[in-house]
């Protein structure tokens, strides 16, 4: 006989399952600076590797004189694209099936871009050597416009497949045409909308911004000559598509590469690609016979790592003259810098822009993008958000602010006219995708009404009225948005990188004594996986949240599985966790039955056991369960408790929030006070409520970054304006706002615990919302569209421009 | 990110200082906080041989306030600015600048000599200095001499100093009347878009004595006589300031760069003037 069990809702609090606001358990290593990054890891004889980068955007390489830097004291190697040339990795492939030179092969593309690699003992002797590789360059023509690069007399930048009329994704027009993508139909979208009662049309500009995790790129490769293994420590966001593409490019075994991901700080995007630095750290401890270590500087960072948006976006959408929308036509030119590196599914060389339908329930619907070669780096990776999707929930949420002003109608009643109903779900977009769920009008209602909109667009109204008065300077901006995201990428059947199929993996043991080790597919940069796949077994398999260790990111010891970004670590990995859990649960059913002398359908689970049905005191726990497991003889079942699972998702999941931002800008110098910012968010089952929260924080505080201030430009001849981070804006403790979070819950049906991720809702939404928020503040003065970001001298121009400086 | 070699000295005095500087020559650089130098050295921009650090002398480190004279060592940290009471009853103005100059790791470590001998035209010393009518002290192998803050700087990075002279200490009269700092900055830690400093003294309802300076609106601090002289004798009306704003924006020449072009700059000069002198006015 057992002794008394506690009540269920006290052991099911003891778990630490779905649903609690546990404590990340990550934080102690990290909030004591004993976290374990890339840079931390010290090997015996280790060089270092430091990069020769052209000063221009465009050039001839005509040589390079290694001699003086060679003989600076502790200089091991320098590499150029000549000696990585006859290892055939001068070049290497991109995600989305271009090439990029790993070091100039005969020309440089962008300024930043990598020239030679030095081999030192040290940091400092790398430097030294750096400076003194003479490089011979002959100046070339610029072209950092997409629009110009387009123009037929435009410089040719890609001599490589200057030639070449197909590219991965289709036929190219122009040298520097990279691929058109369509979807939709384009003669119903154009009739529809020529013969609409009122269109709005905009060019709606996505700048160019950059990641920027505070952690850089870097790696350590280390290859053991005796037993022929390569072991790459690296930031990478995926680390078993980088060991695939790593054999495939390099012709060493797949079983013979080992990558590992350790703590890593922050991703945002910037850390799926391949980068120069890997392939060069690689090939130098080959030729070298020891570890090397590279970690680029936050210049290099911004410089020639990823970049992300740099979309110039048309719209065009139509509506009756009741406010019914009818249609939306898009184009976007996509400035994809020197070599096309977007890390995308293949088979979608825009990402899911065309989500660009947004909430609404749009008919009729045309898009095209077309993919532009220019002298800038390469990248548009997706910076905190699935693919693209940030992009089309910009422009969507400007179309329907422009149009709600074509129409003169209040703008969150336009949006609530047009959302998708609830009972539409599933539902069918005009672009292409099948939404699982959403119940947009609770989501939209309940937030209206946490504000007081109507309250606030009286205040505008006074506001604007004491401004016309001469009694005030400021304005008040209302900025609304509902987004909905597309996100956990993704079903293999239209989702691969590189042919790798999009799915997710978990392995769970369960230890003698009950506790566990779960393996997953992913990579934590800072989401918390540790804490919050813990918490989605401890619900599945009744083993406190504690009690169960969770590893990533090695490579040799990891399922396979794509990794981390786009939002689908819960919506692919969690599912897997959940199934692989559920697999656990079926075994240990069976344990228990034989344990309880019963059939096995006559055990019943309860919180963190099964029990004899219907004699509640009869029960075996998790924990017995799991001894018996590895004591006993059970006929007919293998000893252990363990399993595995790799997680298809049949659809992606669309998270949707309703966000609405309340400013104050001062029109004469610019600087804008946000006063407060609403953000409810439907991510579907909630996991971790606190660190949601967290996510939305720090979601909405990049978007804040993105929408007022932080970019990426370049003058005309190719020099980036913003290497540093005096100039490249990451907003502190005082530039953020205070965030209030809301919920609503409408789970997705086809997840198995209905999760749909969350970690880049906020920044998908929250771009439109602080824009729209400023757009709002200067509408009765007729403005439509200005371009992020809106920094202070921006916002002064637009003022400036509306006559509002007398 | 990574300097190239140099050799560092911690001399103890400013004597020995100096003669390090003179027996270096060129390849010397003195080094008081470093958030100017040490980036510098870093993008290999400043490339020398000897850094000299005066962190180990005691003497430049102290704030003596004498009737109505204050000096400040050059060593002394924006930190210490806004600590000091007594700096505080002499010149409130300091602790106001000092407070909006980047960030406390920072003011902990950065110094007021190190901020205003370095002559970049983006510190907020040099026009703070100025509108103080302060003076600097500068040693060199021939001894001492005084320096108005007015006189110091000639261009970017270019000012009165010589190489060889090290600027020990700046001094400067209590300032009684209203005062005010108003800094225009992109964010936490940046250099300003603009900003004025402003001293205004008035008796009865009329304007006695007025100061202003405009920092990082040219490649030095601007200290435009012309926009004081139109709010003395005034009774500080709406006329007289914009004037004086008309005036002090006539001074400027911005450049433009990443915190916009140069007819925003101008506009957001006179604006930031406008605020500065209209509180250093309800003060005085």
């Amino acid at each position: 006989m057992n002794e008394m069990a506690p009540p269920k809702t006290e052991r099911a609090a003891a778990l630490k399952g779905l649903g609690t606001s546990r404590k990340r358990v990550e934080d102690a290593r990290f909030t004591q600076g004993k976290g374990n990054y890339v840079d931390d890891i010290k090997m015996a004889g280790m060089l270092f590797g430091d990069f020769v980068r052209s000063p221009y955007a465009h050039a001839r390489v005509k040589s390079i004189d290694t001699e003086k830097a060679l003989a600076v004291p502790g200089v091991h190697a320098i590499l150029t694209a000549a000696d990585l040339e006859p290892l055939g990795l001068h070049w290497m492939p991109t995600l989305a099936g271009d090439k990029q030179m790993v070091l100039a092969d005969g020309k440089v593309l962008f300024q930043g871009q990598e020239v030679a690699f030095v081999v030192a003992d040290d940091r400092y002797a790398a430097a030294d050597a750096v400076e003194l590789v003479v490089v011979d360059y002959e100046e070339l023509p610029v072209v950092v416009d997409p629009f110009k690069a387009q123009e037929e007399d435009a410089p040719v930048l890609r001599e490589d497949i200057a030639d070449q009329k197909e590219g991965a994704h289709g036929p190219r027009r122009h040298h520097n045409h990279i691929f058109t993508w369509e979807q939709g139909d384009k003669d119903a979208t154009e009739a529809v909308i020529s013969e609409a009662d009122v269109v709005a049309e905009e060019m709606v500009y996505y700048h160019r911004t950059h990641p920027c995790p505070l952690e850089t790129c870097g790696c350590v490769a280390s290859m053991d000559k005796v037993n022929g293994k390569l072991t790459v420590w690296g930031t990478f966001q995926a680390p078993h598509a980088v060991r695939t593409v790593a054999s495939l490019i390099s012709g060493i075994a797949e079983h013979n590469i080992r990558i590992v991901s350790p703590d890593i700080g922050g991703g945002f995007g910037n850390k799926v690609g391949v980068y120069p630095g890997y392939i060069c750290s690689i090939v130098a401890s080959i030729v070298t016979g020891v570890p090397v270590k590279w970690v680029e500087d936050r210049m290099e960072n911004l410089m020639a790592t990823a970049f992300a948006r740099d979309y110039w976006m048309k719209g065009r959408i139509s509506a009756t003259k009741d406010g019914r929308i009818t249609g939306l036509w898009a184009h976007v030119t996509a400035d994809h810098g020197a070599f096309d590196a977007c890390a995308d599914p293949t088979k979608f060389p825009a990402g899911f822009f065309n989500i660009c339908t947004g909430s609404y329930d749009i008919p009729t619907a045309y898009l095209s993008v077309d993919g532009v070669y220019t002298n800038k780096a390469p990248g548009g990776v997706a910076y905190r958000c699935s693919f693209r999707v940030t992009e089309a929930a910009y422009l969507i949420e400007r179309m329907i602010e422009i149009l709600a002003i074509e129409l003169d109608m209040d703008a969150a009643e336009l949006r609530a006219k047009n959302f998708i109903k609830k009972e539409q779900f599933p539902y069918q977009s005009a672009l292409g995708w099948e939404y699982d769920s959403g119940d947009y009008h609770t989501a939209w209602d309940k937030a209206l009404k946490a504000v007081d909109y109507p309250g606030l667009r009286k205040q505008q109204a006074e506001r604007l009225e004491a401004f016309k008065r001469g009694e005030t300077r400021k304005l008040m901006g209302i900025g609304l948005t509902h987004f909905t995201e597309i996100v956990g990428a993704g079903p293999v059947k239209n989702c691969d990188i590189l042919g790798l199929g999009m799915f997710d993996s978990c392995e769970i043991r369960i230890h003698p004594t009950g506790s566990a080790i779960a393996r997953l597919g992913t990579i934590s940069q800072g989401q918390g996986h540790a804490t919050t796949f813990a918490q989605i077994l401890a619900t599945e398999i009744g083993i406190p949240a504690d009690d169960i260790t969770l590893e990533e990111g090695d490579t040799d010891t990891a399922p396979y599985g794509l990794g981390t970004y786009g939002s689908r670590s819960t919506p692919v990995a969690g599912a897997a966790t959940a199934m692989a859990g559920r697999k656990i649960r079926a075994k240990a059913q069976m344990i228990a039955a034989y344990l309880l002398e019963v059939h096995d359908d006559d055990v019943e689970w309860d919180v963190d056991r099964f029990a004899v049905k219907g004699a509640p005191e009869r029960f075996k726990t998790m924990k017995d369960i799991a001894f018996a497991s590895y004591n006993q003889a059970i006929p007919g079942i293998e000893p252990g408790l363990e399993a595995v699972s790799y997680y298809d998702p049949p659809n992606m999941t669309y998270p949707f929030g309703a966000y609405i931002c309340v400013l104050d800008i001062d029109v004469d110098s610019g600087e804008v006070d946000i006063r407060s910012f609403y953000a409810l968010d439907d991510c579907g089952t909630r996991i971790n409520p606190m660190i949601i929260e967290g996510q939305v924080h720090g979601g909405l505080t990049e978007a804040l970054a993105i929408a007022m201030a932080q970019e990426i430009t370049y003058d005309d001849l190719g020099n980036m304006k913003n290497a540093t981070l005096m100039d490249f804006y990451l907003p502190t403790s005082w530039e953020t706002p205070h965030y209030t979070t809301d919920h609503t819950e409408t789970p997705s049906p086809h997840h198995p615990i209905g999760a749909k991720g969350v970690g880049e809702s906020p920044n998908v939404g929250g771009v439109p919302c602080f824009s729209n928020a400023v757009h709002d503040a200067f509408k009765s003065f007729g403005l439509k569209q200005s371009h992020m970001p809106h920094d202070h001298w921006r916002i002064w121009k637009i003022a400036h421009d509306l006559g509002l400086h007398g | 990110m990574i300097p190239g070699s140099f050799d560092y000295h911690r001399p103890d005095s400013v004597g020995a200082a100096v003669k390090l500087l003179v027996d270096f020559g060129d390849g010397a650089r003195v080094i008081a906080g470093g958030h100017s130098l040490i980036p510098m050295m870093k993008l290999r921009m400043a490339d020398l041989d000897h850094l000299i650090d005066l962190q180990g002398i005691n003497d430049l480190k102290s704030i003596t306030v004498s009737g109505a004279n204050v000096t400040i060592g050059a060593m002394v940290t924006q930190h210490e600015l806004i600590a000091n009471e007594a700096l505080f009853s002499m010149a409130p103005i300091v602790r106001e600048a000092a407070l909006q100059i980047a960030d406390p790791q920072v003011r902990y470590v950065g110094t007021l000599g190190g901020n205003v001998a370095n002559g970049d035209p983006g510190n907020d010393m040099p026009g703070l200095m100025q509108c103080l009518d302060a003076s600097y002290t500068v040693v060199g192998p021939n001894g001492s001499r005084d320096i108005a803050a007015r006189s110091f700087y000639e261009a970017a990075y270019f000012t009165e100093r010589q190489d060889d002279e090290i600027l020990t200490s700046i001094s400067f009269k209590s300032k009684k009347g209203g005062y005010a700092y108003e800094k225009q900055k992109r964010k936490i830690g940046d250099y300003a878009t603009a900003a004025s400093a402003v001293l205004i003294e008035k008796d009865g309802g009329n304007c006695t004595a007025a100061s202003i300076a405009m920092t990082n609106l040219s490649d030095t601090p601007v200290c435009p006589q012309e926009a004081a002289a139109a709010l003395i004798g005034t009774a500080l009306d709406e006329a007289s300031i914009s004037a004086a704003v008309t005036a002090a924006v006539n001074a400027i020449d911005p450049a433009e760069d990443n915190r916009g072009p140069v007819e925003f700059k101008k506009y957001v000069a006179g604006i930031m003037l406008r605020r500065a002198i209209e509180r250093a006015t309800a003060r005085a």
